[in-house]
């Protein structure tokens, strides 16, 4: 039963051989799916590309039904997956900064080293910004240290906060995906008529 | 003109089946491991190791970078390092297979400059590398990942994120229209 690693199915020696061959896996579905250029990332706040938001939703539609189906079927044991912390003041926060960083960089950080192997520069510089950006954070943590720490509600999901069970939360979920796939197909029809400094 | 306007394009797969692709290997990704993908952690150890060999003690000292340096092995030893290695060769290969490697170039709208494009490119890095520092990851680790197995800071990540993205994008519309 999974997860195969932490439970000692598959030893932990292949580890990093099997992080590179996923990590191939992902840098190849994002620089195939067009997120090897900004100006096709940023549509999606612009109206006249919503590559982003029909990958990004598709791909958490699989997920969250997905695991409900592992767990059906007995092959994942839910309990033992990584349930990311919440700390929600600085998470919010922390959020509100990547997203004027994303409208600035026209990257988020994936996306951008598979924007630098077809020879992007402005990938690169954006990496290097990463790079500076997580420099600055580390020497002035002292700083907001208190920040950082606050607000922490633990591993919680949805399901803990809200008593709502997460098959029904996959299904909502479900249902906002599809109507938010077709209005932006008629945003998008729309806004490209106007558009004529951009190749499609 | 429909003609040229399609050889010109460029050829991206269908979204919806990216999507489901990416979905899957999240689902892999968890199946094997119990962890999500991610990327901003590989430079976060590209971080730690600079520390290490630069300035050894201080490396140690600092309260945030600290904790990933050991003296048994490099920060460089993570998942994550080997996961964004292989992040730039998968988008190497596609790159290839659907013909998009080119000379290093600078992609920009038409009415900005080279330059302005580099700089603008070069805050938002800086801005997405604080930002995912207290967001516990960016828009793999936390917004997706972090979504996908119904963390509720996950989709905070990812409110914030794209919202924010909406709210200032009349800010920055000069820049890509």
């Amino acid at each position: 039963m999974g997860p195969l690693i932490p439970n000692g199915i598959i030893t932990g020696d292949w580890n990093f051989v099997i992080a590179i061959l996923l990590g191939v896996a992902f840098g190849f579905i994002l620089e195939a799916s067009g997120f090897s250029s900004s100006r096709n990332i940023v549509g999606v706040f612009y109206g006249y590309n919503f590559v982003v938001l029909r990958v990004f939703f598709t791909a958490l539609i699989v997920t969250m039904v997905g695991l409900m189906y592992f767990d059906y079927f007995g092959w994942l044991n839910l309990s033992q997956i990584f349930i990311l912390p919440t700390f929600w003041q600085p998470m919010l926060v922390g959020g509100i900064v990547m997203g004027f960083g994303f409208i600035m960089g026209g990257f988020c950080p994936g996306t951008s080293f598979t924007a630098i192997a077809i020879g992007k520069i402005d990938a690169l510089l954006f990496t290097v910004g990463l790079y500076v950006g997580i420099g600055i954070f580390s020497l002035a943590f002292p700083l907001f240290a208190d920040f950082y720490n606050s607000g922490n509600l633990g591993n919680i999901t949805v399901t803990d906060l809200t008593g709502i069970d997460a098959s029904w939360l996959a299904l909502a979920f479900t249902f906002i995906a599809l109507a938010a796939f077709w209005i932006t197909m008629l945003i998008e029809k729309k806004i490209r008529k106007k558009i004529t400094d951009y190749k499609f | 003109m429909d003609t040229i306007k399609k050889e010109n394009a460029p050829h991206y797969i269908n979204p919806y089946l990216g999507g489901v692709l990416l979905g899957m290997l999240l689902l892999l990704t968890i199946y094997i491991t119990g962890r999500g993908l991610g990327a901003s952690g590989a430079v976060k150890s590209t971080v730690a190791t600079t520390a290490k060999i630069v300035t050894p003690q201080d490396a140690k000292a600092n309260a945030y970078i600290g904790r990933y340096i050991t003296d048994d092995h490099s920060p460089m030893y993570t998942w994550l390092v080997f996961e964004s290695l292989g992040i730039f060769f998968g988008g190497l290969l596609s790159g290839v297979i659907f013909r998009r490697v080119g000379k290093p170039r600078i992609e920009h709208s038409s009415k900005i400059s080279g330059n302005k494009r580099l700089i603008f490119a070069t805050i938002g890095g800086i801005l997405f590398g604080i930002g995912s520092q207290f967001g516990r990851g960016c828009t793999s680790g936390a917004a997706l990942s972090g979504s996908g197995t119904f963390a509720v800071g996950g989709i905070i990540v990812m409110f914030a994120i794209f919202g924010t993205g909406y709210a200032v994008a009349w800010l920055f519309k000069k820049l890509w229209i």
